[in-house]
């Protein structure tokens, strides 16, 4: 794994000089997913790779113990045993990237983990004030020592919009620097909440000032804005990777969430970070997919490559 | 079908799992292959609504250029079987021309319905046969297509309307060249069919297929036989086409040179002609553009169609400031480039369309590489079997460089940098071609402003190589003239509604004699009668520059009235006079281009009141120059003062418009003025006609050289006192006096004139097509017809409009909302 990020002085002149244009990214990230396609056992393979990289969420009001326990076996075993055999990858060790719950259900997750026997799986929580982040500093910063204390290695947080809307982009710095320091050992995921910051000048400049504080990943959305991971957003914050990584060296994650429902969009999403960064981009430690339903869609789309007929869902053990 | 991507040494699940390469992919291709199978695999001529296979013609195999399979045999035709297909246009074109455009209308929107349904067919076959990717046929050449026949559909239906005071041409001649096999013809098909046109095409050599495929679909969906034929064969066979007799306008999309041949061929004929060439089209990059965007933008200008696109952004202009960076970024894009089988849907770049194309691209490459030019290639993804050239960037060369100035069309990128937008605009412009060119900037003010400065029929905006029916498409300089698509390019497939198909007789024209002369030299009589008091000697000096000039070489020639009489002495012009007059021309377009269309209306009013002042006296001198009536004289001076106001009130009103292509944002069209335009008057009508040409010159923004009448200069000579109290800026209007041939040979031949208008004898005419080839110049003649000037359709119709402007479409996309 690559040395973790720590973060570079904040550099407003950095800030200053994005340009993007929509229409032309539209045109590219719309490309993508006719320039490249993958069929047969390619398809089943990347398929694969897909759900190792998923952060299998829930994230409801009414999430309980037996609820985060069913989901927490699902990720240790996220394809059906037949099907995992019937393409000889049992060696594999398929599971998914992690689970990612609200911080009151941390605890619960890592317990049910360990009762799966995969404590190696890491739990990822959402916090300081998710989704909105409309809460104080102090309580925001407490969520994720507290999410971490019950076991989270992974803290998803959400940007502070008010100051990205109205351009105070060394406030946005501040705040994801002292959760970088709250997270400690555990990774640093920042959500830019895409859908709310307006433009894509917008949206680069916050994937680089998240960057420039410290983030190990930077992630589109909280699952919640009208405008969740769409290719053309996800073309921005990669192609603000991979400039972060051409002047500093450090290599920073990406995590689409939101609205990825199938196989086909997972295949797109792989071929996006190989294209645009490279095969190394591809796999769960600097990729990861936000995703609660999709890993259905997969396994039917495993199951048709299989047995060449297409499953019914709930023939499926859901998650 | 096998793909010719290299086998993968191993390719388990779990080996991909592990390293997430890339399969094969391939769109298959049986449907394709049982059409070729219904026939063969051996194709004739599809004539009259029949597919004809003469005896003892020989025959071309035509190939899949990413595998070298053979598809199928075509016809190499003869002088015969363009006759048959002529002759079987010709007798179409008697009840085409007459069908009421409403059914014309229901024909075209069939074949585009058709043609929805055999999408899929026409996309596989046309990437088989001309090695480009399935996924473009699928995604950009044929839905093209199909949007092309529709709009067109509804040109037919309202041609009575939209085009009132116009007719169809006749039978139209179509030669297409290989990179957009279907597309081009249909560039050309739909809009000579919706205007009531019959057409023979001849597609290129090594792609007929989808020519053939179009024409079985064309008479699936009902097309009378004989409006829409296909022959196949040789460049050859394309000239016999263009010169048959019975051919009435030649549509031709290919290179320059054979654009050039076809030009001289058809001179004198009195053929329309239109011409897309050729193209060297920039992309500017300011530091001010989204460098990411601009490298897609780059493979969509460059790479798409393996670079094998006459609009092909060819040359890179970066701004110094972002020049490394641009570069690198585009280095490491072609590190994950990847071509393939033309059907495989994986691919960024398919195969080149045949080893000859393949060879002449690399030579240039080569001759770059001698020169000492840095060359990149991404060599490693070109598969080991089939004609594939990789897509390759050239630095360190400069514009004495063989692969800046020349067309390669092939998928090679040169780059050069600019330091300021001044620079790049002239580096823009520092081309024999105008056809394309895109501008990468988030500063709109300076991306408009750079693209309406680059000399090219097209300029994208942060963009490139987007395509549409409602847009036309075609060049400046020896990019060519005409339009393909949009209104404007209805205009290559009609005449004036008065006007018949001027057929001129062959006259044998010495390139080397014609316009020679010698000036005039003293004679014994000077026509003024014994006992007559001499009248005041009257030497006319030419005009040019905003003032009189004495001509070059110090001759001059009488002007003698019907009497006899000398009535005054004009300059007698020669090539330094053309010279001197083009120079200033060109100083006084661009202030006259930009000027507020406002300000020139005001000027040609101006020369209206100043006229009508002296309207007895302008009378007085055409009667007594012409022997015409006073009362004749006096309504040519007013049908020319109601001229003068025609055009001063179109000064404001053809600027453009905006075009409804499938573009989010705008496609703005715009006229622009044609540039230095050379004029030569007729005879008769000394004030009308020379008024009734250079009005509408000048109030769309062109600047000129005017040879007035030669027999009856004086009155054009009074005309310049004029401009000066109309206030017309010096440059704008220049009038050289003389023998009119001597002064056209000199005017047609300068290489930095963009258009020649020659009202004159049939020779004239033809020396004026035939020389124009040279630098492709526009040109309107008259071939010896005489119109009549004081007939408001013939003296000031939307012809002189045509003539007066050349379109430029923008493609302004926008955007920048997404989200809340």
């Amino acid at each position: 794994m690559a040395a973790r990020n720590p973060g570079v002085e904040f550099d407003p002149s950095w800030i200053q000089s994005v340009h993007v244009n929509l229409p032309a990214t539209k045109r590219r990230a719309e490309q993508l997913g006719i320039r490249r396609t993958v069929k047969k056992h390619y398809q089943a393979a990347w398929e694969l790779r897909a759900v190792t990289c998923i952060d299998l969420t829930t994230l409801a009001g009414d999430d309980t113990l037996s609820n985060v326990n069913r989901l927490c076996f699902k990720a240790k075993n996220p394809v059906m045993r037949e099907l995992i055999k019937a393409m000889d990858v049992e060696d594999l060790g398929i599971t998914v990237g992690a689970v990612c719950v609200y911080p009151n259900r941390v605890a619960d997750a890592v317990r049910s983990l360990k009762a799966a026997g995969a404590s190696h799986i890491p739990v990822a929580s959402v916090a300081t004030g998710f989704p909105c982040g409309q809460t104080p500093l102090k309580t925001r910063l407490e969520e994720i020592r507290l999410a971490v204390e019950d076991g989270a290695r992974e803290i998803d947080i959400v940007i502070n919009r008010q100051m990205a809307l109205t351009g105070d982009w060394k406030g946005v710095y501040d705040e994801v620097k002292m959760m970088k320091e709250a997270c400690g050992e555990a990774h640093l995921k920042t959500i830019l909440a895409t859908g709310e910051l307006g433009n894509l000048v917008n949206v680069y400049k916050a994937s680089l000032v998240c960057m420039m504080a410290g983030a190990d990943f930077i992630k589109t959305s909280t699952g919640k804005e009208g405008v969740n991971a769409t290719l053309m957003v996800g073309l921005v914050m990669v192609r603000a990777i991979r400039e972060y990584f051409e002047r500093t060296g450090y290599k920073i994650g990406f995590k689409p969430a939101g609205g990825i429902r199938s196989a086909k969009d997972a295949c797109t999403w792989l071929s996006l970070m190989k294209e645009e960064l490279g095969d190394e981009w591809t796999r769960p430690d600097l990729f990861r997919l936000g995703a609660s339903s999709l890993l259905i869609d997969i396994e039917r789309q495993l199951f048709h490559f299989v047995y060449g007929r297409y499953a019914a869902s709930h023939e499926i053990p859901m998650s | 079908m096998a793909s010719s991507t290299p086998a993968q040494p191993s390719n388990s699940i779990k080996d991909v799992f592990k390293s997430l390469q890339y399969g094969p992919a391939p769109e298959a291709d049986n449907v394709a292959q049982a059409w070729l199978d219904d026939h063969d695999r051996s194709f004739g001529h599809f004539i009259d609504g029949k597919w004809i296979k003469p005896e003892g013609r020989k025959t071309y195999q035509t190939k899949n250029p990413s595998t070298g399979q053979t598809l199928a045999a075509t016809l190499q035709g003869t002088q015969e079987d363009v006759d048959l297909a002529v002759k079987s246009s010709k007798k179409a074109y008697e009840s085409w021309s007459k069908t009421p455009p409403h059914v014309r209308a229901r024909h075209m929107y069939s074949i585009a319905r058709h043609l929805q349904k055999h999408h899929r067919l026409v996309s596989v076959i046309e990437a088989m046969d001309n090695g480009k990717p399935f996924r473009e046929t699928r995604e950009a050449d044929i839905p093209t297509v199909i949007r092309h026949w529709y709009h067109h559909a509804g040109w037919a239906q309202l041609m009575d309307t939209e085009m009132r005071g116009w007719k169809p041409v006749g039978v139209v001649g179509a030669i297409v060249p290989w990179n957009f096999p279907l597309m081009l013809l249909t560039w050309k098909v739909c809009p000579a069919l919706a205007m009531g046109n019959t057409i023979v095409l001849k597609p290129a050599t090594y792609t007929r297929l989808s020519a053939l495929l179009l024409a079985e679909i064309c008479s699936e969906a009902g097309l009378p036989p004989g409006v829409f034929n296909v022959i196949t064969g040789s460049g050859q066979m394309g000239s016999l086409l263009a010169s048959h007799i019975d051919v009435d306008k030649v549509a031709f999309t290919g290179s320059t040179q054979v654009g050039q041949t076809l030009r001289r061929l058809v001179a004198g004929t009195g053929k329309k002609l239109s011409l897309e060439l050729g193209g060297k089209s920039p992309v500017v990059v300011f530091e001010s553009a989204d460098l990411d965007s601009t490298v897609e933008g780059l493979v969509d200008a460059i790479w798409f169609n393996q670079g094998q696109v006459c609009s092909a952004g060819s040359r890179l202009l970066v701004q110094e400031s972002v020049y490394s960076k641009l570069v690198d970024k585009l280095k490491t894009r072609l590190t994950h480039f990847r071509l393939g089988d033309s059907l495989d849907k994986s691919i960024d770049m398919g195969a080149i369309v045949d080893e000859s194309q393949k060879k002449s691209i690399d030579e240039f490459v080569e001759d770059a590489r001698r020169e000492g030019a840095e060359v990149y290639q991404a060599t490693s993804c070109i598969p080991t079997r089939g004609c594939f050239y990789p897509p390759t960037m050239i630095t360190n060369v400069q514009t004495v460089s063989r692969v800046v100035a020349e067309e390669i069309f092939g998928p090679v990128l040169v780059v050069l940098p600019f330091r300021t937008a001044k620079e790049a605009i002239t580096l823009a412009n520092n081309s024999m071609y105008g056809l394309g060119g895109s501008v990468w900037t988030e500063n709109v003010s300076l991306a408009m402003e750079v693209a309406i400065c680059i000399k090219a029929g097209t300029i994208w905006v942060n963009s490139h190589n987007m395509f549409d029916a409602a847009a036309g498409f075609g060049g400046y300089r020896q990019s060519g003239f005409g339009r393909d698509g949009g209104k404007e390019g209805l205009y290559e497939y009609v005449r004036p509604s008065w006007e018949s198909r001027p057929r001129p007789s062959d006259v044998d024209l010495d390139l080397k004699t014609f316009g020679a002369t010698i000036a005039s030299r003293p004679t014994l009589s000077n026509g003024t009668k014994e006992g007559e008091i001499p009248l005041i000697d009257r030497t006319y000096k030419m005009y040019y520059g905003g003032a009189q000039k004495r001509p070059d070489a110090p001759y001059s020639r009488p002007v003698i009235n019907p009497d006899g009489k000398v009535v005054g002495h004009v300059g007698e012009g020669n090539r330094k006079d053309v010279r001197n007059a083009v120079e200033v021309a060109h100083a006084a377009a661009p202030g006259w281009g930009k000027r507020a269309a406002h300000n020139r209306a005001q000027i040609v009013y101006y020369m209206a009141e100043n006229i009508e002042i002296r309207r007895e006296e302008f009378a007085t001198r055409i009667s007594e120059m012409t022997g015409k009536s006073m009362e004749d004289s006096l309504r040519e001076v007013d049908i020319t003062l109601s001229r003068l106001f025609h055009w001063g009130a179109y000064c404001d009103k053809y600027g453009g418009s905006v075009q409804e292509t499938t573009l989010y944002g705008a496609t703005i069209k715009i006229h622009e003025p044609v540039g230095v335009i050379g004029i030569a008057c007729p005879d008769d009508y000394p004030l009308l006609g020379f008024v009734s040409l250079f009005a509408p010159a000048v109030v769309r923004g062109n600047t000129m050289i005017i040879i007035p009448s030669e027999k009856y200069p004086l009155l054009a000579l009074d005309l310049y006192q004029i401009f000066d109290t109309s206030d017309l800026p010096g440059g704008v209007v220049n009038i050289i006096t003389g023998n009119r041939d001597h002064l056209t040979k000199y005017l047609a031949e300068h290489q930095d004139i963009q258009s020649m208008w020659y009202f004159g004898g049939i020779e004239g005419s033809k020396y004026v097509e035939y020389i124009s080839a040279e630098n492709v110049k526009r040109t309107w003649v008259s071939y010896g017809f005489d119109r009549d000037w004081e007939d408001t359709e013939q003296g000031q119709g939307e012809e002189f409009l045509y003539h007066s402007i050349q379109v430029k479409n923008i493609w302004v996309p926008m955007g920048d909302v997404f989200a809340n």
